[in-house]
């Protein structure tokens, strides 16, 4: 039972989210119109064992994206941010 | 095996009747149903897995491998029930199990006579059968292997009592309430913490509870455990098994709230399953005895040496009157003196050359006869152990000298103890291997919320025991934010040691290394030390291959008994230590745990939350046949007196296109869209444009997933210059709401736009049918006019006193309307519109004759839009806007999905009276019905406007086979019926009565 | 070498099991080898053994990180069928249905196929749509399949809830008779002893650390335990084909997620066949020891782990008794997780990978035990002849640049969903 620290919320546990995806993949442009950057946003993942940055919705609270540290092997949970506050290019 | 008069913590004032295979059995308030079974001479208690060897009691706890019955009958019986762990209640029943025709004579013993053959792995190297491309052989086999193997056996019947889920935070949860577990509460409870202190026995207590009554233990226990009653912030929860270790510090307890009575009482749930968050954990769960392994180790009359002494001190039961205790440590001659003392004739065996004088002087005392450097080399005697042979042995458990034969009912065994780590492992991982002890402990870290104390450690004194546990319990209140003082540790009682040894004998051998006869390593599933060696010679030799090839550790104990002696001879077939041989990994639960109390309340209707309309009690009320739309209950169609499905749809359809009908769409997803740049969001992420939608006006839109596929559609409406109501599908109303979160939080974080569902705060009735507006315009205020509102336009109105929306908008092809009502007037508007409808021969009408009516207009739907299809497969690219980028826009236009050749959206006239089943395949004319056809049959219908069966599909190239003729193959319903290609849509293509 | 039979298992049993040969060699490494393996799992040594047998390539190695078979093939649920629907499927896993029917003869080691049947029960029309739709796309492909409406299916799974109560109504359920259940431990030890006997040399607790090249191109493998060299070198580590892709400058259509497993205390015969829940990712069998074996979903959120979380424990043992009511007094006896290659459509990949030298079969998701024998078969001809079999066709890597996504349940690239 995973808990995580929602910044609006406090300490809740994973049934209230959702598991979006992966938090490292940019999302394109919207005026991006080769396919490859859009292949590589939609489809392939670094997929790593241990920390990852990954998108939780809270689906049954604030209903507020996050952007949590997880690590994949042990599911310790480290810092959890709101994505609309995270700066994308420097995580 | 007799009763004492005396002793022991049984009620003898509440005698009890309590039946095993029909016989009565002696049982006091207070025993375990094993007790009972030995205080009333039951020696076999059932019959092993493989070998259906005749198998008695063989301990007094969790770990018991053999005494496993059916308990209760009816709808309450429950196989595979621990006989050492079922408190005796008056009128218990039970019988034994994997045994036919009964537990005396059973038929699979023969599996004994026959052992060598289906020793490790035989199944592996037979059975194969002699026909190639054939399964037939091993099926056959398997059939009778089938019923020989499972133990109990389990019922069709339902369960008629309840569970229920409790989710609580504590600060400090303390798991086991021996000597070390109660320590932990107490510091943990006086320096204030909120502590939940865990026992899975009916008393705490521990392996106290095997020490006499009224002796310096037990008066020790009742101190602490009085004091710990005493604390508001100490909960003591009993007959609660911690049964597993999950995530961020979650514990999962179960309580048997009622498994000590015939059946709850007074509305109580059977078990009650906690799910406990912990700021700090202290594990104190303790140890589990260890067998010694030799030929006919398995025999009933031989069991562990402190459940022997348990079933005197706590049962009054003395298991035998000429008892042999065999062992290699210390423990095991207290049981040996206890037993001497009730009056039992007692040999004690040490494997250990050498034996510290003052035990060997207490030995004397309590007329104990002490043979050091000997062991039970095997048990003999038919039904019950009647003598063994001993020998003297070296320090690899081997026979050094002459073998006599020594009479005797009982032995009771020890090779050391097992720390009970499952939890610990659950959580953390592979334990560690201590070289002092040599044993797999625990091995927290200071940080880790999950401490471990007491004999789980292996401790070896019990002051240690007592001081390290009240020292955990102090550390844990600490480091939860208890601050108050935990006081002095409470003093500890006289007991025996548990001094380790690395070098601890398992086994007795004969000279050359061989057990005597068959020496059981797993009891339950009949693993023998000559299995293990052959999974070795044949190169199964990780700890992974041998659990499996053997089945060794894989029973109801789970190994608690046999996985270090398994280990322990594995290691020496490799010539390497135990931690080279590894150990397997501890699984959840601790304890094997009723489905039914990990799953509390949801089941039956309670399995899933259910979503209803506002208006849903009208329909139950008005006879609606309900259906399932994914958490939804919606009405199927209303039957009159005695109409099919079928006869229902096709009245209703058909009815809304002569006169009108209403239908509850309540369920569609709906979604305010709010902000400055809501256009530019819905711009972005349906596929046409929105820039130029004016306020008091709707429109359809489309919208793709990231890989261009289409999703979803619905109507938004502009309610006001920054301020927009979006309706999806019934089926992706989440899906489009998080994907729109989602954007507009992570990507698209310029967009000044909020979203926010609205679903339940609105009810929605589709009015449709030629007398649609005459209906609405009777009833509201409104002026509906086609000049006043034109299709895809919306008015605010009011309807039985409630303010509503009118969106116009057709879904069926007929002049229709959307009235959008506030939840909780939907269903007064609804009844007002079915009271002013009887003039306009007004009928409701059901989803069945929904979908035909947008079957007759080639509106796509669940069916068509299932995830793999493209705008161009559904006819709808037109609506793509060419202009701007939307969500999707690249990737739709892949190579593959560009591909003019793909299935696309056609109608298909059905020829004959027969319809079309959804699902069928469409072929050409003429060839083979093979392979996967030139498409599929998506929705189909009856038309009652055309008069016959129509359908949608997906036809490869579709658009370019116009008029030709297809055949629509059901295979799995034996039926090839034909079909002329034709637009999907079918009915009114112009849309003159919508805009009518 | 003995040969399994009954009259061996009699012979040795009379001399007291005292002369069985070993199952596998336990050999050194050569220096270099025509192909390695990386996993020593079910697929790895079934390609293996195919690529000895049906292409007379034997100086081939596998190297295995653990024990062979210790990864999924020792943790599924051990369910064999092949009831796909989409193209570049269908034919694929109808391969290995017909691989699994000659298994255990072809090997000389039981790896007890039962063939008892899997039912898919619908809960609404619009399953019992989609079902009819995947049973006639398998009869036309000459896969048995029968569709069944609810009283057929009451008939013959009368301990299903057909009560009022049942949130999920069952209205029918498509079945496939070949369908079954095999002992998934014996098929890696089957494949093992298999491939030992064509002279391939099984390395285990040899970790893969690096790829060694020459000129851009893969030749072999470094491990924990010194280099091996390689003319081509296949990965068969669905779980962590990502890690081992990454090693060689790969990103992957995949990602790891863990998926639940169960099983209760053993019992006597309750349920004789395969049964699928339509109302949540559910279903049971009973193992020929008798424990029920219950198949649970993902946790949902990427995961190396071995071990399974919690919410999903509660939700899988809900679906199991809103199924079948009366397993709520049976008792679950253990759970654990595999972790799973999920790629992106939910279906596989077994191809040539952008770096010359390195094939690539993984992606797995759920369906990887089933699939074995054809993995292994196709993925050997892959390697073999430098070209996908027809079969395995569709299984590579740019079908996402193609728009080729086989997405047998429509629901997009979201791995976590298939």
């Amino acid at each position: 039972m995973i808990r995580i620290d929602c910044p609006i919320c406090g300490l809740r546990t994973e049934t209230e989210f959702t598991y979006g995806a992966d938090a490292t993949v940019t999302r394109p442009a919207m005026d991006e119109t080769a396919t490859q950057p859009w292949v590589d946003y939609v489809f392939n993942r670094d997929n790593p064992r241990g920390w990852h940055l990954e998108y939780w919705h809270h689906v049954q609270g604030c209903r507020q994206w996050l952007v949590l540290e997880r690590n994949t092997l042990t599911h310790e949970v480290g810092s959890c941010r709101l994505a609309r506050e995270v700066d994308h290019e420097a995580s | 095996m007799k009763r004492l008069e005396t002793g022991g913590r049984i009620d003898r004032e509440a005698p009890l009747s309590v039946s095993f295979d029909g016989t009565a059995l002696s049982a006091f308030q207070g025993d375990t149903l094993s007790a009972a079974m030995l205080a009333s001479g039951v020696t076999v208690v059932g019959r092993s897995f493989k070998y259906h060897r005749p198998r008695g009691v063989y301990a007094a706890g969790v770990e018991e491998p053999n005494a496993l019955v059916h308990l209760r009958d009816g709808a309450r019986h429950e196989p595979n029930v621990r006989a050492t762990t079922t408190e005796v209640f008056d009128g218990l029943t039970c019988t034994s199990q994997n045994a036919w025709p009964n537990l005396r004579y059973d038929i699979g013993a023969v599996n004994n006579l026959f052992s060598r053959f289906l020793s490790a792995g035989f199944y592996y190297k037979t059975f194969i059968g002699p026909f190639r491309n054939s399964t037939r052989f091993w099926m056959m086999c398997e059939t009778f292997i089938r019923k020989a193997a499972g133990m109990g056996r389990g019922t069709y019947l339902e369960d008629p009592d309840s569970y229920e889920k409790r989710h609580v935070h504590c600060d400090v949860l303390v798991i086991g309430g021996g000597a070390a577990g109660l320590t932990a509460a107490l510091a943990a409870g006086r320096a204030g913490a909120r502590v939940i202190l865990v026992e899975q026995d009916s008393e705490l207590g521990g392996a106290i509870l095997s020490d006499p009554v009224g002796s310096d233990a037990d008066n020790w226990r009742i101190s602490v455990t009085k004091e710990l009653g005493g604390m508001d912030n100490v909960q003591i929860l009993t007959r609660t098994t911690a049964v597993g270790a999950y995530d961020s510090d979650t514990f999962v307890l179960i309580e048997r709230v009622s498994d000590h009575l015939k059946a709850p009482e007074n509305h109580q749930p059977r078990q009650r399953f906690w799910q406990v968050h912990a700021k700090r954990a202290v594990l104190a769960s303790g140890a589990i005895e260890r067998p010694l392994i030799f030929g006919g180790n398995d025999k009933p009359g031989v069991m562990l040496a402190h459940a022997a002494r348990s079933y005197l001190n706590r049962y009054a039961v003395l298991v035998g009157d000429t008892i042999i205790v065999a062992t290699n440590n210390d423990t095991a001659y207290q049981a040996a003196f206890d037993l001497g003392t009730a009056g039992a004739n007692v040999t004690l065996l040490d494997a250990r050359q050498s034996v510290d004088a003052a035990l060997l002087a207490e030995a004397k005392g309590a007329g104990v006869t002490v043979k050091t450097g000997h062991g039970v080399l095997a048990a003999h005697g038919r039904g019950r152990v009647s003598a063994v042979e001993i020998a003297p042995i070296d320090a690899g458990g081997r026979a050094t000298g002459p073998i006599s034969r020594v009479p005797c009912d009982t032995l009771a065994i020890s090779a050391g103890w097992t720390p009970s780590v499952h939890l610990w492992t659950q959580r953390h991982g592979k334990p560690g291997f201590d070289d002092a002890s040599a044993l797999f402990l625990a091995a927290p870290k200071e940080t880790d919320a999950l401490q471990t104390a007491g004999s789980v450690n292996a401790v070896e004194t019990l002051e240690e025991v007592i001081t390290q546990g009240f020292a955990q319990g102090a550390e844990a209140a600490k480091q939860a934010g208890a601050d108050g003082a935990a006081g002095i540790c409470p003093a500890a009682f006289a007991a025996r040691d548990w001094p380790h040894d690395p070098d601890v004998i398992w086994g007795v051998f004969t000279r050359d290394g061989k057990t005597k006869g068959k020496a059981f390593v797993d009891l339950q599933h009949d693993v023998k030390v000559s299995d293990i060696d052959q999974a070795h010679q044949e190169g199964y030799v990780s700890v992974e291959h041998l659990k499996r090839y053997t089945t060794t550790g894989m029973a109801t104990d789970q190994g608690k008994l046999s996985n270090m002696n398994a280990l322990s001879r594995m290691a020496e077939q490799r010539g390497l230590r135990v931690p080279e041989v590894g150990t397997t990994t501890f699984r959840p639960p601790f304890i094997p745990t009723a489905i039914g109390a990990l799953v509390g309340h949801e089941h039956g209707q309670h399995f899933r939350p259910t979503r209803l309309s506002p208006m849903h009690q009208w329909h139950v009320e008005h006879g609606a046949k309900l259906t399932q739309a994914g958490a939804w209950m919606r009405p199927w169609y209303y039957p009159q007196s005695g109409e099919t499905l079928t006869a229902a749809y096709i009245r209703e359809a058909a009815h809304a296109r002569e006169h009108v009908g209403i239908i509850d769409v309540s369920t569609l997803g709906k979604i305010a869209v709010q902000g400055p740049d809501a256009a530019e969001f819905l711009n972005r992420i349906y596929v046409n444009g929105w820039k130029t939608l004016q306020v008091g006006r709707l429109r359809y839109g489309v919208m793709l997933r990231e890989d261009g596929f289409v999703m979803d559609d619905g109507a938004t409406a502009r309610l006001g210059e920054n301020d927009y109501f979006m309706t999806t599908t019934t089926a992706n109303a989440a899906k489009v709401l998080g994907f729109a979160e989602h954007l507009l939080q992570t990507a698209w974080k310029d967009l000044r736009v909020h979203v926010t569902t609205v679903t339940d705060q609105w009810g929605t009735i589709a009015v449709a049918g030629p007398k649609a507006r005459t209906l609405l315009s009777k009833v509201s205020d409104a002026d509906l006019n086609r000049e006043a509102v034109p299709n895809n336009h919306f008015v605010t109105a009011t309807i039985a006193d409630s303010p509503v929306r009118i969106h116009r908008m057709s879904y069926s092809g007929e002049l229709a309307y959307e009235v959008y009502i506030p939840a909780g007037f939907a269903t007064r508007v609804w009844e007002r519109l079915i009271d002013a409808g009887t003039e306009f021969d007004l009928s409701p009408y059901g989803t069945e004759a929904m979908g035909a009516l947008r079957i007759e207009k080639g509106h796509v739907a669940g069916p068509e839009i299932e995830g793999r299809t493209t705008l161009k497969d559904l006819g709808l690219e037109g609506f793509a806007a060419s202009k701007k980028p939307f969500v999707g826009s690249v990737l739709r236009q892949r190579p593959v999905l560009d591909d003019p050749t793909r299935p696309t959206l056609v109608g298909l006239e059905i020829e004959g009276q027969v319809g079309a089943k959804a699902g069928s395949l469409l072929f050409p004319l003429q060839g083979e019905t093979q392979g996967h056809g030139d498409g599929w049959v998506s929705s189909t219908t009856y038309s009652p406007a055309l008069g016959k069966y129509i359908a949608l599909g997906l036809l490869n190239n579709g658009k370019q086979r116009l008029g030709e003729t297809i055949r629509v193959v059901n295979f799995v319903g034996n039926e090839t019926l034909q079909a002329k290609v034709t637009s999907h849509h079918f009915f009114d293509p112009e849309g003159e009565r919508q805009n009518g | 070498m003995t040969k399994y039979s009954a009259l061996s298992v009699f012979l040795e049993g009379l001399r007291g099991n005292k002369s069985w040969s070993r199952a596998w060699r336990d050999p050194e490494p050569k220096a270099e080898y025509d192909v390695v393996i990386v996993g020593g799992g079910g697929h790895g040594l079934a390609t293996a053994y195919y690529l000895a047998k049906e292409h007379g390539i034997t100086n081939v190695a596998v190297v295995e990180k653990g024990w062979l078979g210790g990864g999924n093939t020792g943790r599924n649920t051990t369910i064999v069928r092949s009831n796909y629907m989409m193209p570049g499927n269908t034919l694929f896993y109808e391969r290995s249905m017909k691989l699994w029917e000659n298994l255990s003869q072809d090997l000389n080691f039981n790896v007890m196929i039962s063939q008892r049947g899997q039912y898919n029960l619908c809960h609404s029309p619009g399953q019992m749509d989609a079902a009819r739709r995947r049973g006639n796309v398998m009869r036309a492909n000459g896969i048995d399949a029968e569709l069944f409406d609810r009283a057929e299916v009451q008939q013959r799974l009368p301990y299903l809830d057909y009560s009022e109560h049942a949130r999920f109504p069952i209205h029918g359920a498509i079945y496939q008779s070949r369908a079954g259940t095999a002992r998934h431990d014996a098929v890696a030890w089957g494949f093992a002893r298999g491939a030992d006997q064509y002279g391939v040399d099984i390395l285990q607790q040899r970790e893969v650390t690096g790829y060694l090249y020459e000129g851009g191109k893969v030749v072999g493998v470094q491990t924990n335990k010194g280099d091996i060299k390689a003319g081509k070198v296949a990965l068969c580590v669905a779980g962590h084909s990502g890690h081992l892709a990454q090693m060689a400058g790969l990103r992957l259509p995949i990602e790891t997620h863990a998926l639940q497993a169960f099983v209760t205390e053993p019992y006597k015969p309750l349920i004789d066949t395969v049964i699928s829940f339509g109302a949540a990712h559910f279903y049971v069998s009973q193992s020929d020891k008798g424990g029920l074996v219950l198949g649970g979903d993902l946790d949902m959120y990427n995961s190396y782990a071995q071990r399974g979380g919690l919410p999903m424990v509660e939700h899988t043992l809900a679906s199991a008794k809103a199924l079948i009511p009366s397993l709520s007094r049976l008792k679950l006896l253990r759970h654990w997780a595999g972790v799973m290659d999920m790629s992106m459509d939910g279906s596989p990949f077994i191809t040539k990978t952008p770096v010359d030298g390195l094939y690539l079969n993984g992606g797995w998701c759920y369906g990887g035990f089933k699939a074995t024998p054809a993995s292994g078969w196709c993925f050997a001809h892959t390697i073999a002849k430098d070209a996908p079999h027809e079969d395995n066709a569709e299984f590579t890597l740019d079908r996402f640049n193609r728009g080729y996504q086989i997405d047998e349940k429509g629901v997009g690239p979201q791995p976590n969903a298939h």
